[in-house]
């Protein structure tokens, strides 16, 4: 049987894998971004679980609004990605560094 | 006094006609002809003076009361009013003629002075405005407007100092003669707020009516020392006419400002603003009155003044110094006459002065035309022959400033030197011997610039010599006219202003002091007066200066030379003028730059730059050296600083 807690685990995990994504990774700026996309799908996930257990669709509709902002992200965020690469010939994190103060 | 026209539309339109024709010739500079703007300046002091006339007839003959009003109330400040008001009474309206008169003589030469000067319609501005300040000051009813005569007098005096303004010794002097004033007025607005303390009023008549009252108050401003109130600001008030009035060791100025053109030096720097202390302490006798030290103290500066400056008029070589220092030496005549309570006999001889001083000085300025502005004389003599206007014009002038027997100069410094001789407050003594000697030194000095400039061989070179001609009628015009008020002003009003009751109401002499009661019971009219004067000790000195000139100048000119090399060091003295600027230059100057350096050194680049300024901004820059590390520039950074934001955020709000 699958209860609420084993919903919130999987969104929990998802998230932390984002994270850890998002700290450990320092190549690539296109894996910084998939976490960010993953970090969102965690969230969602709690939200479509507490809709269901908690009988209300708000959650849900809220949901469909996340994840076309999402896509709309993703494609603006690409955008600024080949930008970017255009003008740095590089998407290193490491050496986008300029705001170091 | 007219009908239909109230008393204040009068005295304001003598206030305001100069003023207007002073607006009109300046702002409109561009805009104007030279002949706009001299006839709009002369017609506006024209009026003034004609005004001017009616008031003193007013006053004189039809024997007025004392007109007081206010005009215009600036403001009211806890009680204080702040105000333009008008006191005309029979000094107001004697101090209105003369000035209006000297003044409208000025306007007129200038046309004939300045022909050729590319500041032409800027100095008409300038004379008009310097007339409608005098104005204010003369007829003002309470301190702060005589306070703002006083300071506009003071800049227009340096603006016209410094009218060339190109020529660096004019800057220099301009510079000199508003910082020797500000020292003068720092005491006058000292002296002022002494005022305001004891009286709460800067009307002069509630103060003056307060004054017995408040005679007796004390201040400490040294703690432990008690001194008399009316004491302090008697001599702070006489500081601010020291430095007007060019009293030692205030008067540094008043030569150093004949680097502005002739009629200035005739207008502002011998007949009026000069005056303007003697007029002061002479408005403020019931103050005065109430210090017999303040009185001792104007005593002794007029007698070191009327002395000792003299001496140096002995030396000089420039023709307008020459008159200058003469200048310096009558005010002292007429500080004595104020430390004597003789305040009738100084206004007197300001009156007097002022038309034969006046008269020198537009004298010397044709002379300096006619010589194509050189002014040492001695590159001049001889000028008799070449202008007789000119020359007769200066000889009544000169005989008027030494006194001789029946003209103005006479009754007035006569009068001085016996009131002086009666007076018996400290240094009254020693004032009268100075007064006495300085006569024989006017006329030493006075008559060596005449004999030097009109008689003996003409030294000037042969080019000037071709040109030399009686100047222009603008110029001769107005030494005409004031030279007969040098002659005959004196015997014909002595009786009524110093032995009569022209001055009853106005000047205020306490008993013990009244040294012209005195005088009166041996007075028996100007004519007793004469027939007295060619015996007494003044009239000998005055002969033995003429004769020493003559012999001299005329008879031995070698003579001079020899003493002055026999004498060098009482030549240096006089010559470097007692040290006064080296002192100011060495001390004064130099001390307040070794303070300056000191402030600048330690208070403004130490402690505000150093410390204040830059300190803040080297503290800011260090902490932010070691903030700046946390600034990695690396996202994940910046990520993991936000979600530990967050999680610290989460848990203030969960706990």
């Amino acid at each position: 049987m699958l209860t609420l807690t084993h919903f919130l685990v999987l969104s929990a995990i998802l998230f932390s894998i984002s994270m850890a994504g998002i700290f450990i990774n320092r190549k690539n700026v296109i894996i910084l971004l998939m976490c960010v996309e993953l970090m969102l799908l965690a969230v969602n996930t709690n939200f479509i679980a507490f809709s269901y257990y908690l009988g209300d669709t708000a959650g849900q509709v809220f949901v469909f609004f996340i994840l076309t902002v999402a896509a709309a992200e993703a494609a603006i965020g690409l955008a600024i990605l080949v930008v970017l690469f255009r003008n740095k010939r590089t998407i290193n994190v490491e050496d986008l560094d300029t705001l170091k103060g | 006094m007219f009908e239909n026209y109230s008393d204040s539309q009068v005295y304001l339109a003598i206030v305001l006609a100069p003023l207007i024709g002073s607006i009109v010739a300046g702002v409109f500079n561009a805009y104007i002809s030279r002949a706009v703007a001299h006839t709009i300046t002369i017609a506006g002091v024209a009026i003034s003076f004609i005004l001017a006339l009616f008031v003193f007839k007013y006053f004189a003959f039809d024997g007025a009361q004392a007109y007081n009003e206010t005009v215009y109330t600036w403001m009211v400040s806890d009680g204080i009013r702040f105000e333009v008001g008008f006191l005309i009474d029979n000094l107001t309206s004697m101090m209105l003629v003369v000035v209006s008169f000297v003044s409208l003589m000025v306007h007129l030469y200038t046309i004939g002075y300045m022909q050729e000067d590319p500041g032409y319609k800027r100095f008409f501005s300038y004379i008009s405005l310097f007339t409608f300040s005098m104005y204010m000051l003369v007829m003002s009813n309470n301190f702060l407007q005589l306070f703002f005569g006083w300071e506009a007098v003071g800049l227009v005096s340096y603006l016209l100092i410094g009218f060339y303004y190109k020529k660096e010794s004019a800057i220099f002097a301009n510079l000199k003669a508003f910082l020797v004033n500000r020292v003068g007025d720092f005491g006058f607005i000292l002296g002022i707020a002494g005022v305001l303390m004891v009286f709460n009023s800067l009307d002069y008549i509630e103060v003056f009516n307060a004054a017995g009252a408040k005679a007796g108050t004390t201040i400490e401003i040294i703690p432990g020392t008690e001194w008399s109130m009316m004491t302090v600001i008697c001599i702070l008030l006489f500081v601010g006419a020291m430095g007007k009035s060019a009293q030692v060791p205030l008067h540094v100025w008043l030569p150093d400002s004949m680097e502005g053109p002739t009629p200035i030096s005739a207008l502002i720097h011998a007949a009026t603003m000069v005056t303007a202390g003697i007029f002061m302490v002479t408005r403020m006798s019931p103050l005065f009155e109430l210090s017999e030290t303040a009185l001792s103290f104007i005593l002794v500066i007029g007698a070191i003044t009327a002395l000792f400056m003299g001496f140096l008029g002995i030396i000089q070589n420039d023709i307008k110094r020459v008159v200058a220092y003469s200048t310096l030496s009558q005010l002292g005549y007429m500080t004595v006459a104020l430390g004597a309570s003789a305040y009738s006999a100084a206004v007197f001889h300001l009156m007097t002065h002022a038309f034969f001083k006046a008269l020198l000085f537009l004298a010397a300025g044709s002379v300096i035309i006619a010589m194509h502005h050189v002014q040492d004389i001695r590159q001049m003599g001889g000028l008799k022959k070449y202008m007789p206007i000119t020359y007769w014009t200066s000889l009544l002038g000169t005989l008027a400033l030494i006194g001789f027997p029946g003209f103005s100069g006479f009754y007035s410094k006569d009068s001085i030197i016996e009131a002086v001789h009666a007076a018996s407050i400290p240094g009254a003594t020693f004032a009268y011997y100075s007064v006495l000697i300085g006569v024989f030194v006017t006329a030493l000095y006075s008559l060596r610039m005449f004999f030097i400039v009109f008689h003996g061989e003409e030294r000037m070179d042969h080019h000037t010599k071709e040109h030399l001609q009686e100047s222009p009628w603008v110029v001769t015009v107005p030494l005409v006219l004031l030279a007969i008020p040098s002659v005959i002003i004196g015997g014909m009003t002595i009786s009524s202003v110093l032995y009569g009751d022209y001055f009853t109401g106005v000047v205020f002499v306490q008993q013990a002091h009244d040294v012209l009661g005195q005088l009166k019971e041996g007075y028996h009219g100007p004519l007793s007066m004469i027939l007295h004067g060619v015996m007494s000790a003044p009239f000998l000195l005055m002969a033995g200066g003429i004769a020493t000139a003559w012999y001299l100048y005329l008879k031995k000119p070698e003579l001079p030379g020899k003493i002055k090399n026999s004498f060098a060091f009482i030549y240096n003295v006089l010559d470097n003028k007692y040290g006064f600027d080296t002192f100011n230059e060495k001390v004064i100057a130099g001390g307040t730059r070794g303070i300056g350096n000191i402030f600048s050194k330690f208070g403004d680049i130490m402690i505000i730059d150093g410390f204040i300024v830059n300190g803040s901004a080297k503290s800011i820059a260090w902490f932010s050296s070691i903030i700046r590390n946390i600034q990695t520039g690396y996202l994940y950074h910046y990520a993991f600083a936000m979600v530990l934001g967050l999680i610290g955020l989460l848990a203030l709000v969960v706990y």
